[in-house]
């Protein structure tokens, strides 16, 4: 089956010489939710506007819905929907007229019930006559989720979608960007946020300074990424890891005072019960403990660090 | 063509007249009726006629014209100025719409908006002065090249202007001198020959007699000049036009 949105060799070099993204190259099948995570700064949203045919490319292939964007831009566009991430909408017109007018400007002819079902999918029906400066900030980015849905695209962008969202409505919009994809939208997000990609996605890419440095199943990206760190600080100096803790992922730390249990988010509820047990059972006692997770920055610069020694 | 497309920028623009009506409407016409009252009714009553036409009567193409021009930049720049001040130019440029399809719906809008207006100016100016049109097609066909003509100038600017003090400065700062000094309130002929000379490099000369042959049979220069001078400047604009879509230029990065 080919593959929803296709990037080839793609290079976006900046009039002042900056080079935003370095021949990246990246395929979204049909029907999946696929998440690009990086930094601020790194591409992500360079691309998508690219893609979108918001900003031009310096060189390379894009494809969207299986039509080159340039050539065949019009049917390109049509497939599309685009979610950015700032809140960008007109003040004074209401939430219907302004949903009506995405779905003109894509060309589609009116069809009222379709933006009725958008709007209260979305829970905006209620508002529909309001000025959209009337709308909270909750609202308005669900406004831009009805304006990019208006003219039923098959591809969806959400561009940092919960960025400023509380956690109610996160959790909602979770729930509807699941319910695009049980209809066969394949859905690309960015995010910064990893739990969100945990929860969303099928598939992640990795951009950073303008590279894709990874794409890879989540559920492969999730056992070496979720990694946690427990940290025993011990009554009394060990010499050694005890031989009972030798099968366990266990290391001592360089003065002796500290053991350092590494685990991954999946075994926790086991894997520490076990290891404070047999603590007590073989009589090493410790003052204090605490947990670390390995934050999206640790991961990032991990990935960087493992991808420079492959290289 | 994506003729939904079209209608929805059209209709977004028109909607925003609406919307505005106080200032895109009301204010111009008032502004145009003290321009009757003080030069047509007070100054003008003390005037002598021009090219055998009462004073008040004179003035009447020109003042369309100035509000035409002004208004004409003013729809079309911030038509399209707002939304890339706003951020929701995104959505039009996302969208599959040629470069054609925006102007259309943009221009298209803010000419409509203009050719209403001066009708209203015109109908205005009735309560005030006697006139008569002596060639109504014409008169028409001129109100609307030069709306649309001015449009387009005005979608320009609205794409060069990076704030909303550009955005002001050549309405201003040179559309206003030039009408002003374009034969509003004389014909050139009244001029030392060294300003009727530099007169003619002033490109609303040629709308203003062209648009006043039209009403009274009169013009400072030949109305084909004027015709020839007004498309001219149609299609500088147009090229303006294809080059900014053509290079993305303070659209597309």
């Amino acid at each position: 089956m080919q593959p929803d949105i296709s990037v080839k060799n793609l290079n976006k070099i900046y009039e002042g010489g900056f080079q935003a993204l370095k021949n990246i190259n990246l395929e979204i099948n049909r029907g999946e939710i696929f998440a690009l995570l990086g930094p601020n700064g790194a591409g992500k949203t360079t691309m998508i506007s690219i893609i979108c045919g918001i900003a031009n490319m310096t060189s390379g292939e894009v494809r969207a819905g299986g039509y080159d964007i340039i050539k065949d831009y019009r049917k390109a566009r049509s497939t599309i929907g685009l979610v950015p991430q700032e809140l960008n909408t007109d003040s004074f017109e209401t939430v219907w007229n302004a949903v009506s007018f995405s779905r003109g400007l894509f060309g589609k002819a009116p069809k009222p019930a379709h933006i009725e079902k958008v709007l209260r999918d979305l829970s905006l029906w209620d508002k529909r006559n309001n000025r959209i400066m009337t709308l909270s900030g909750g609202m308005k980015r669900r406004l831009m989720i009805a304006k990019a849905l208006s003219h039923e695209p098959r591809i969806l962008f959400l561009d940092e979608p919960t960025a400023g969202v509380d956690v109610e409505l996160r959790r909602d919009m979770w729930e509807m960007v699941r319910k695009l994809r049980e209809d066969g939208v394949t859905i690309i997000l960015t995010t910064h946020y990893i739990e969100e990609a945990e929860e969303m996605a099928d598939r992640i890419g990795v951009i950073r300074q303008g590279e894709i440095i990874l794409v890879e199943d989540k559920s492969q990206l999730m056992s070496k990424l979720g990694k946690k760190e427990l940290r025993l600080q011990l009554q009394n100096k060990l010499d050694e890891v005890p031989s009972e803790l030798k099968t366990e992922p266990v290391e001592l730390s360089e003065d002796g005072y500290e053991l350092i249990y590494t685990f991954d988010s999946q075994q926790e509820q086991a894997g520490v019960a076990r290891l404070l047990r047999t603590l007590g059972d073989i009589g090493v006692d410790y003052r204090d403990l605490r947990t670390r997770e390995s934050s999206l920055e640790d991961i990032f610069v991990g990935l960087v660090h493992e991808q420079a020694t492959k290289g | 063509m994506n003729f939904y497309g079209v209608k929805a920028i059209y209709n977004f623009e028109m909607s925003r007249m609406r919307r505005t009506l106080m200032q895109s409407v009301l204010s111009p016409v008032i502004s145009t009726c003290l321009y009757f009252v003080v030069f047509g009714s007070a100054i003008g009553s003390r005037m002598g006629d021009i090219d055998n036409i009462a004073y008040g009567a004179y003035i009447i193409p020109g003042l369309v014209m100035l509000s035409l021009l002004m208004q004409s930049i003013s729809n079309a720049s911030f038509g399209i100025y707002m939304p890339k001040f706003s951020g929701t130019i995104y959505e039009v440029l996302s969208a599959p719409v040629s470069y054609v399809e925006v102007v259309l719906g943009y221009v298209g809008a803010a000419a409509t908006k203009s050719v209403i207006l001066g009708l209203i100016i015109l109908a205005t100016a009735r309560l005030f002065v006697d006139y008569s049109i002596l060639h109504p097609f014409w008169m028409l066909s001129f109100l609307i090249l030069t709306a649309v003509t001015f449009s387009l100038f005005g979608f320009i600017i609205g794409i060069w202007a990076d704030g909303f003090e550009k955005l002001q400065i050549v309405p201003m700062m040179i559309v206003t001198p030039l009408t002003f000094l374009g034969g509003t309130f004389y014909s050139i002929d009244m001029l030392p020959e060294i300003w009727q000379t530099i007169s003619l490099f002033n490109p609303v000369v040629y709308l203003i007699s062209g648009f006043r042959w039209a009403f009274y049979g009169v013009s400072d220069v030949h109305i084909g000049i004027s015709v020839g001078m007004t498309l001219l400047f149609l299609f500088a604009c147009m090229a303006g036009i294809w080059w900014i879509f053509k290079t993305g230029y303070r659209l597309r990065t």
